[in-house]
C-alpha cells in the first residue's frame, strides 16, 4: 500500500494548532501506518518535498519568509489545508494590521528605555506590512478553523481526506473554538 | 381589530395576527431565521439584512423582522440564494471589524460567531479592512470594544426605548459609523448613563462587555428584555 | 431686478419642448406678480373653486404623469393612495435634496420659478387632503432656499397660502427645512427621518409613507420637477399632456447636461427623444474631434450606455432595457480619453462615502467594491477579484435596505456589460486603455 504523503507547515502561529496535532495520542499510531510524514517541524527535513499529498500550514503569512514559503508550498502539494485560525483568518499575529508592521516594531524594539535601541535586521526575516491569512496569498483547499482546533476534529479532518472524502466540519469546530 | 391570517412559510401551514412580523409568526411555528439586529422587545430596523426572505409575488427580498404576514403570503426563509447573501453578510460583518473570536470575552457565546457556524462560513472570502478602533474602558463597570461591533444598533434602541437614557447614538455614516455615547464624549464621562447595563446584555458580541472578564467567560443575558417589554405591554 | 437665473440651452434644432421651464429665465423669480402676470396661480384659483380633490386626482391619473425623481412611479396613484389613507392630519413633501454628480435641474427650477412649484404643491394638497407641506431642500442650495421662503412668505401675502385660501375651506400652510447635504436624504424615508429631525437613515417601506409618513401620518412625496409638471397638466389638459411623449412615458423630462459635449446646461425634452438627438441636435456633439463613448443617465444609481445604444429613446422603459435609469435627470457624456473602469470607481466612490451606515450589504459591499476597482485601476487585481466583484454587485444590489445600496453596483454592472474589455485590460494585460487610471502610470515608468 503507498502511504499519503503529509507535510505539515509552521508559519506565524503559537505552534498549538501543532500541539493539538498530537494530541491525538493513540490515533497518532493508526495514522502511522497510512502516511509518511515527508516533512514538518516535528521531523529533521530542511526542505520542501517537490510532491506532497495533503499538507496542513499552521500560522498566518507574516513575514517575507512565510510568502516565499508558502508560494513553495502550494507548487508542491496536492491539498492545502489551512490549519487553524491564524491561517483560517490571520488571527491574533493579524491583530498588528490596523496600526502596521512598523509601529509594531517601534513600540517594542525602539520605545523602551534599552541601552542601545535597534530593529532586528539580521538573519530575521522582514515583516510584511499586512499579516494575511493564507487564502488571501494562494488558494486553499480546505478550512479547519479552531484556536486551536480540537484533536478530534483534526483526526476527523485528516481521516476524512486520507478517505478520499472533504471533510464537512459545519458543526465541528468554529472560529476561536 | 386585528384579523387573523393563514400563510404559508417554508411549506408549512402558519397562522398568526395580521400585525405580526413574519419573523414572529416563524418564530411561533419552530421556524429559525438568522438575525443578528432584531430581537424580541425592541423595535426592528431591518438592518442586517440576515433575516431577508422571499416572498411570492414580491420582486424584493423583504426583512422578516419588518414585514408584517398577510394572507396566502407565500414565505421562503431558507433558499439557495438567501443562504449565499447570508453567508456574504456574516464575511462582510468579520472583514469590517477586526473580530478575533481566539481573544474575545464572549468566545463561545457570541451571536456572530454561532452564525457563522449555522451558516457553513469557514474563512472569509472578502478581503479584511483591519480599521483602527480606540476602545472606551473609561466606564467603571462595563467596557466598549468597537473593534467587535456589527452596528446592530441594540445598544441604542435598548437605551432609548427600555432604559429611557438615550446615552447611546451612532456618529458618521458608511464604513466610518461607530456607535457613541452622549455626544461622542468617553462612556465613563457620561452624564446619561445610569449604568444599568442593558446594553452590554443585548450586545450580541463582545463590543460591549462587563470588566474583569477573560476570554470566554462572559455570557450575555438578554432574555430580560422580552418579559420586560411584554409586561409593560401589559400594564403591569 | 435682473433675471439672472438660468433656462433651457437654445434650441437649434427644434428638438426641445419647454413646460416645466417655460418660464425658467424669462420671469423674475423673486415677484410674485411677474409669475401672476403669465398665468400663475389662476390654475390653483380655478381648481379650488370648480374641482373637487377626486377630480383634480383623476386628470393626474389620465396625464400618464410618473414621478420624475427617479423611480418613475405613476403620480396619479400615488395621490389616489395618500387621500384615501385614514388620518385627520396629512402632510405633503417636496423632494428639493437632489445629489446627483452633474445634476442641477431641480435647483434650476427652484431658482428660475419658486412659485410654479409652490403651486403644484398646493394642488396636490388641495387633492390629497394634506393641510401641512415642508420643502426639503439641500443647504448647498442657498439660492433655491432664498428664493422659496420669499416665495411662501408672498404666498402668504397674497392669501394663497394659509387657512381658508382664496375663500375656500381649503387651508395649508408650508415650510422650508434644510439638508445637511447626505445624499441618502433624497430616499423618502430618509427625509421623513430628516424633517422629523432624526438621524437621515431609511427604513424598510412597507408601510409606505403614503400610508404612514411624518410622524406616522400619511405623508404625499414628491420631487421638484413632478410638482412643476402639476399646473400646465390642470391648465391645458390630461389629454394634452397625454400626447406629448411615449406610450407608457409621459410628457416631458428636464435634463442636465454635462461632461464632454460642446454645449453643457439645462435641456427639456419630449420623452422618447433620442440619446442621438440629445447629445448632437441639441448638445452639439463631442468637442476636439474625439469620439463619443458612453453617456451615464441616472446619477451614481444609473448606468452607462454605450454608443451602440445612442439610439435609445429616452422613457423611463428604455433606458431600464440598456442597464441604465431616468433618474432625476442628470446626464454625463464621455468620449474616448475616459476610462469605463475609472468611472465606475468614480460613482462607487460616490455611493460609499454616502452610503449611511444602517445595512450591512451597503455599508461594507461598497466599500469593498471600491478597494476591488481600485486594485484593478491599479493593476493589482486577479480574475478571482473580478468574481469577487461580480458577487459583490449582486449581493449589494438584492439585499441593501434602500434605494442608494441597491442601485449602487449599477455603474459597475453597465460598465461590465459594455466594456468588460476594458476591465479585462486592466487585470489581465495590466493596462489602461484610456490612460487614465494609476496602471497606466506604473507602465510609462516602466
Amino acid at each position: 500500500m503507498t502511504r499519503t504523503k503529509i507535510a505539515t507547515v509552521w508559519l506565524d502561529g503559537c505552534s498549538g494548532c501543532h500541539m493539538s496535532f498530537l494530541d491525538i495520542d493513540g490515533a497518532l499510531l493508526d495514522l502511522a501506518d497510512r502516511i509518511d510524514l515527508v516533512y514538518s517541524p516535528l521531523v529533521d527535513r530542511k526542505d520542501f518535498p517537490d510532491s506532497v499529498d495533503i499538507t496542513l500550514v499552521e500560522g498566518a503569512v507574516s513575514s517575507e519568509d512565510d510568502l516565499a514559503k508558502i508560494r513553495k508550498v502550494r507548487a508542491h502539494t496536492r491539498t492545502l489545508v489551512a490549519f487553524g485560525d491564524c491561517a483560517v483568518t490571520g488571527n491574533v499575529p493579524a491583530l498588528r494590521n490596523s496600526v502596521g508592521a512598523e509601529s509594531v516594531l517601534r513600540r517594542v524594539y525602539l520605545e523602551p528605555d534599552l541601552h542601545a535601541p535597534q530593529v532586528p535586521n539580521l538573519v530575521v526575516p522582514a515583516l510584511l506590512n499586512v499579516v494575511k491569512p493564507v487564502h488571501a496569498v494562494v488558494p486553499v483547499d480546505v478550512f479547519i478553523p479552531g484556536c486551536p482546533p480540537s484533536a478530534k476534529t483534526i483526526l476527523y479532518a485528516l481521516t476524512e481526506l486520507l478517505d478520499g472524502r472533504m471533510p464537512d466540519l459545519s458543526n465541528r469546530t468554529r472560529f476561536g473554538a | 381589530m386585528t384579523r387573523v391570517v393563514t400563510l404559508k412559510i417554508d411549506d408549512i401551514d402558519a397562522t398568526g395576527r395580521e400585525d405580526e412580523t413574519v419573523l414572529e409568526v416563524a418564530l411561533e411555528h419552530g421556524i429559525q431565521i438568522p438575525r443578528l439586529c432584531a430581537l424580541e422587545g425592541l423595535t426592528p430596523v431591518g438592518a442586517c439584512r440576515l433575516c431577508l426572505v422571499e416572498i411570492e409575488g414580491t420582486g424584493r427580498l423583504l426583512p422578516a423582522c419588518t414585514t408584517r404576514v398577510a394572507e396566502g403570503m407565500v414565505v421562503k426563509t431558507n433558499s439557495e440564494r438567501l443562504r449565499k447573501y447570508r453567508r456574504m453578510t456574516i464575511e462582510m460583518l468579520f472583514a469590517e471589524g477586526n473580530h478575533v473570536c481566539s481573544v474575545c470575552v464572549v468566545n463561545g457565546r457570541c451571536e456572530l460567531q454561532d452564525l457563522a457556524v449555522r451558516l457553513g462560513v469557514d474563512h472569509i472570502r472578502i478581503p479584511y479592512l483591519y480599521p483602527k478602533r480606540a476602545v472606551d474602558a473609561s466606564h467603571e463597570r462595563f467596557a466598549l470594544d468597537p473593534n467587535r461591533c456589527v452596528l446592530c444598533t441594540r445598544c441604542v434602541r435598548v437605551c432609548g426605548e427600555i432604559e429611557g437614557a438615550h446615552t447611546w447614538d451612532l456618529m458618521s455614516r458608511g464604513i466610518d459609523s461607530a456607535v457613541i455615547t452622549d455626544l461622542h464624549t468617553p462612556w465613563g464621562e457620561s452624564d446619561t448613563c445610569t449604568t444599568c447595563g442593558k446594553c452590554v446584555q443585548v450586545c450580541p458580541t463582545g463590543a460591549l462587555f462587563e470588566k474583569g472578564m477573560a476570554v470566554g467567560e462572559m455570557t450575555k443575558r438578554a432574555s430580560f428584555l422580552a418579559t420586560l417589554a411584554a409586561s409593560r405591554e401589559d400594564g403591569r | 431686478m435682473a433675471i439672472d437665473t438660468v433656462g433651457a440651452l437654445p434650441d437649434e434644432n427644434g428638438k426641445q419642448r419647454l413646460i416645466v421651464l417655460e418660464h425658467a429665465g424669462k420671469i423674475d423669480p423673486e415677484d410674485i406678480e411677474a409669475y401672476m402676470a403669465v398665468g400663475g396661480y389662476a390654475t390653483c384659483s380655478d381648481v379650488l373653486q370648480s374641482m373637487t380633490p377626486a377630480e383634480v386626482i383623476e386628470q393626474i391619473r389620465n396625464s400618464g404623469l410618473r414621478g420624475r425623481g427617479g423611480a418613475g412611479y405613476p403620480v396619479g396613484l400615488k395621490w389616489s393612495t395618500v387621500a384615501k389613507a385614514h388620518g385627520s392630519q396629512k402632510y405633503i413633501v417636496c423632494n428639493g435634496d437632489e445629489g446627483d454628480p452633474g445634476a442641477f435641474m431641480d435647483r434650476s427650477i427652484m431658482e428660475a420659478d419658486p412659485h410654479r412649484v409652490l403651486e403644484g404643491m398646493m394642488i396636490a394638497a388641495y387633492a390629497v387632503g394634506a393641510s401641512r407641506g415642508y420643502l426639503y431642500v439641500r443647504a448647498e442650495y442657498p439660492l433655491a432656499i432664498k428664493r422659496l421662503k420669499h416665495a411662501i412668505k408672498q404666498a402668504e401675502k397674497h392669501g394663497l397660502l394659509g387657512i381658508n385660501i382664496s375663500g375656500t375651506p381649503f387651508s395649508l400652510s408650508l415650510q422650508v427645512r434644510l439638508g445637511a447635504g447626505a445624499f441618502v436624504c433624497g430616499e423618502e424615508t430618509a427625509l421623513l427621518a430628516s424633517i422629523e429631525g432624526r438621524r437621515g437613515q431609511p427604513r424598510p417601506r412597507p408601510p409606505y409613507p403614503a400610508e404612514s409618513g411624518l410622524w406616522g401620518c400619511p405623508t404625499l412625496i414628491n420631487n421638484v420637477e413632478t410638482y412643476a409638471n402639476i399646473v400646465p397638466i390642470l391648465r391645458e389638459g390630461a389629454e394634452w399632456f397625454a400626447s406629448i411623449g411615449t406610450e407608457r412615458s409621459k410628457g416631458t423630462k428636464v435634463f442636465a447636461l454635462s461632461g464632454r459635449i460642446a454645449r453643457t446646461g439645462m435641456i427639456e425634452v419630449p420623452m422618447g427623444t433620442t440619446l442621438r438627438e440629445i447629445i448632437y441636435d441639441i448638445g452639439g456633439g463631442i468637442p476636439d474631434g474625439r469620439t463619443f463613448k458612453a453617456v451615464q443617465t441616472g446619477g451614481p444609481s444609473g448606468g452607462c450606455i454605450p454608443a451602440a445604444h445612442i439610439d435609445t429613446p429616452v422613457d423611463y422603459e428604455s433606458l431600464k432595457q440598456v442597464g441604465s435609469m431616468m433618474g432625476s435627470g442628470g446626464m454625463i457624456v464621455m468620449d474616448d480619453s475616459s476610462c469605463m473602469v475609472d468611472v465606475a470607481k468614480y460613482f462607487l466612490e460616490f455611493c460609499m462615502t454616502e452610503s449611511c451606515g444602517k445595512c450591512v450589504p451597503c455599508r461594507v459591499g461598497t466599500a469593498q467594491m471600491y478597494g476591488l476597482l481600485e486594485k484593478i485601476s491599479e493593476g493589482r487585481a486577479s480574475l478571482d477579484d473580478l468574481a469577487l466583484l461580480e458577487d459583490l454587485c449582486d449581493m449589494v444590489a438584492n439585499t441593501s435596505l434602500c434605494g442608494l445600496g441597491q442601485a449602487a453596483p449599477n455603474p459597475v454592472i453597465s460598465t461590465l456589460r459594455y466594456f468588460r474589455d476594458e476591465y479585462m485590460a486592466h487585470i489581465v494585460d495590466k493596462t489602461c486603455p484610456a490612460h487614465v487610471c494609476p496602471v497606466s502610470r506604473k507602465e510609462a515608468v516602466r
